[in-house]
């Protein structure tokens, strides 16, 4: 595509994905995120691409687990709910060492909880969400132009690092409409001598499986992938700094959330308040480094969540908490106004605590 | 004259089966399939959870190891990636019918051109002997140490019986390992399976009636009986579904 279309930002994810060569998708209907499975049935087979609407999230993941094997580019997507069905087998992923692209539209919960936008699954994304020891490289979009741009760093990093790639989007970034932009997209391969494409008779077979049960071994194993993930965190940090250059208070927003502050900021600028923002792009790897740099000069921060708070445990994590760390929350569907979050601001600029 | 070969599509490990298990024998069968029909190279197996998790340690071709349950659903990605490589999986029956059942059933509703091999010896054995979805009605296990209650755990499920009556499903077999006989006529049917996949024509299952004489409490030899005995008459042998030859099992009367 040529020029900027109209799209919506469940959309933009599916069409990136195309372009970044992936040509295999699986799926279960759930709502907020049933467009980007609606874009795949309708796009894949004229492109000799596979979609599949499996039995379950879990069929699905573990779909993706098969096509990984055999060295393809794969994704799969879902919303809260189906996310936690798909965790036994990320887990799986993470310990196999596969790439996969796996999109969380998230939706508030806890249980059914609701169809509109959520942010609290970020603990599940950004700690684990399976069991054992691993880590996803987690994107966070804050328009629809980065549903499709992330989408397609993610594949590139899931190659590169041999792990998934979590796009954590949310209800209102899945469902809003934005011009968007697929040119200058570049696609890059990576050898993968791991994949079961068949021996063909040339070389020993390939096995792979997460399990060990020498511990010695497996304790190696896990010592090696996070060698890799410690990689990830010097490399692949990525952030924005919004009028952060004289600012006294620093929100920390991702998101939609991030939409709200920015207006909130510029209110507050008006009112002759100097906020800025830090908005995480990568929330694992989280920017430690800037938030750090950052507790050196404002005088408090405020995480911004559509969550009880989860993320502000790891902005008080990173800024040692040297300043005072607020938040400012909705849940269940809600999204802050901008007004409620100029409120925060000026909660945080009234009382001088540090 | 060579007489006796190991097949070329396993591999030197030395297996970790118990003393009378029957996993080696099926082992062989498979392998001997892949070496009649000269697929080893373009063959990926899948290795479930159970006893057989390290199934792919023994075979030479390819192999992924899937979580408890999911191996129909690994062999489909696998083999919607790569169409022309021929794809099966090795499961047994905790694994393939109570865990997985979903994936299962629904591999069989696609007609997945698929292979599977279903071991089913009536326990959950390498936890050390279980109540299995397929344990016998008064059958004694850990879980079940009074025998299968039916009033409260319910019955054994017949997985080939219910797989013939899903339209998907292209092949549908129940054999045994127990005589030379049956071994035999499991090599025959579980190569068929594989002729059926590279023929293209869809989602093929061998049910292999299996022993387990640890976790029964019985010597291999009694274990064997015991499967003529008890097993077989609650499952018996023979052909459930064979779409190409317009076989249904009910439609068209028994097992044959």
């Amino acid at each position: 595509m040529a020029e900027k279309v109209l799209m919506k930002g469940n959309e933009a994810i599916a069409e990136a994905a195309i372009a970044a060569g992936c040509r295999h998708y699986y799926g279960y209907p759930i709502t907020p995120q049933t467009e980007i499975a609606a874009y795949m049935a309708k796009r894949m087979p004229k492109i000799g691409g596979v979609f599949l609407q499996a039995e379950s999230e879990i069929a699905a993941i573990n779909m993706v687990y098969g096509t990984a094997s055999a060295g393809y580019r794969v994704m799969t997507s879902s919303s809260s709910p189906g996310i936690s069905l798909k965790s036994e087998g990320l887990s799986y992923i993470a310990g196999s060492d596969l790439p996969s692209l796996v999109v969380n539209v998230q939706r508030g919960g806890p249980g059914l909880g609701s169809i509109q936008p959520g942010q609290s699954d970020y603990f599940q994304a950004t700690k684990g969400g399976g069991h054992g020891d691993y880590h996803m490289i987690v994107l966070a979009p804050a328009s629809v132009q980065e549903m499709a741009s992330l989408t397609v760093k993610g594949f590139d990093l899931a190659d590169k690092y041999r792990m998934t790639s979590m796009i954590l989007a949310d209800g209102t970034m899945g469902q809003m409409m934005e011009p968007v932009s697929f040119e200058h997209i570049e696609v890059k391969t990576y050898d993968k001598p791991w994949a079961l494409t068949g021996t063909r008779g040339k070389r020993k077979h390939n096995i792979i499986t997460s399990l060990s049960l020498v511990p010695k071994e497996l304790e190696e194993w896990n010592f090696s992938r996070y060698e890799r993930y410690r990689l990830i965190e010097e490399n692949e940090v990525m952030y924005e700094e919004f009028m952060m250059e004289d600012a006294e208070v620093c929100i920390v927003a991702f998101g939609i959330s991030a939409r709200v502050s920015q207006n909130a900021i510029r209110m507050a600028r008006a009112k002759g308040i100097r906020a800025g923002m830090i908005r995480p792009i990568t929330l694992w790897p989280f920017p430690k480094a800037p938030l750090a740099k950052a507790a050196d000069k404002v005088r408090a921060f405020i995480s911004v969540e559509l969550s009880m708070g989860q993320m502000i445990e790891d902005v008080e994590l990173a800024t040692r908490c040297k300043r005072p760390v607020l938040l400012c929350n909705r849940v269940g569907g809600m999204i802050p106004s901008p007004e409620s979050v100029l409120a925060k601001i000026e909660e945080a600029m009234g009382g001088d605590r540090t | 004259m060579i007489v006796f070969e190991k097949p070329k599509a396993l591999t030197d490990a030395p297996l970790h089966y118990c003393p009378g298990c029957t996993h080696g024998i099926i082992h062989r069968l498979v392998a001997e399939a892949i070496d009649s029909l000269g697929i080893e190279g373009i063959t990926v197996g899948v290795a479930p959870v159970g006893c057989a998790v390290f199934a792919y340690n023994y075979f030479s071709c390819d192999m992924v190891e899937a979580a408890h349950g999911r191996a129909p659903a690994v062999a489909t990605g696998l083999k919607r990636a790569e169409p022309e490589n021929i794809i099966f999986t090795y499961q047994g029956d905790g694994d393939l019918a109570s865990i997985g059942m979903a994936e299962t059933v629904h591999a069989a509703a696609r007609n997945e051109n698929i292979t599977i091999v279903f071991v089913n010896n009536a326990i959950y054995g390498m936890t050390g002997g279980q109540m299995a979805p397929t344990s016998l009605p008064g059958q004694v296990t850990q879980t079940s140490p009074y025998g299968r209650d039916t009033s409260v755990c319910g019955f054994p499920v017949r997985v080939c019986e219910m797989l013939s009556q899903v339209d998907g499903a292209e092949y549908i077999e129940r054999v045994a390992v127990n005589n030379v006989k049956n071994v035999k006529n499991a090599g025959r049917a579980i190569k068929k399976a594989f002729e059926n996949q590279i023929n293209k024509k869809g989602f093929s299952l061998i049910e292999v009636i299996s022993s387990c004489p640890t976790n029964w409490g019985l010597t291999p030899q009694k274990a064997l009986e015991w499967v003529e005995e008890k097993m077989i008459p609650y499952y018996p042998l023979g052909v459930y579904k064979d779409r190409s030859a317009g076989f249904v099992y009910g439609k068209e009367g028994a097992a044959r």
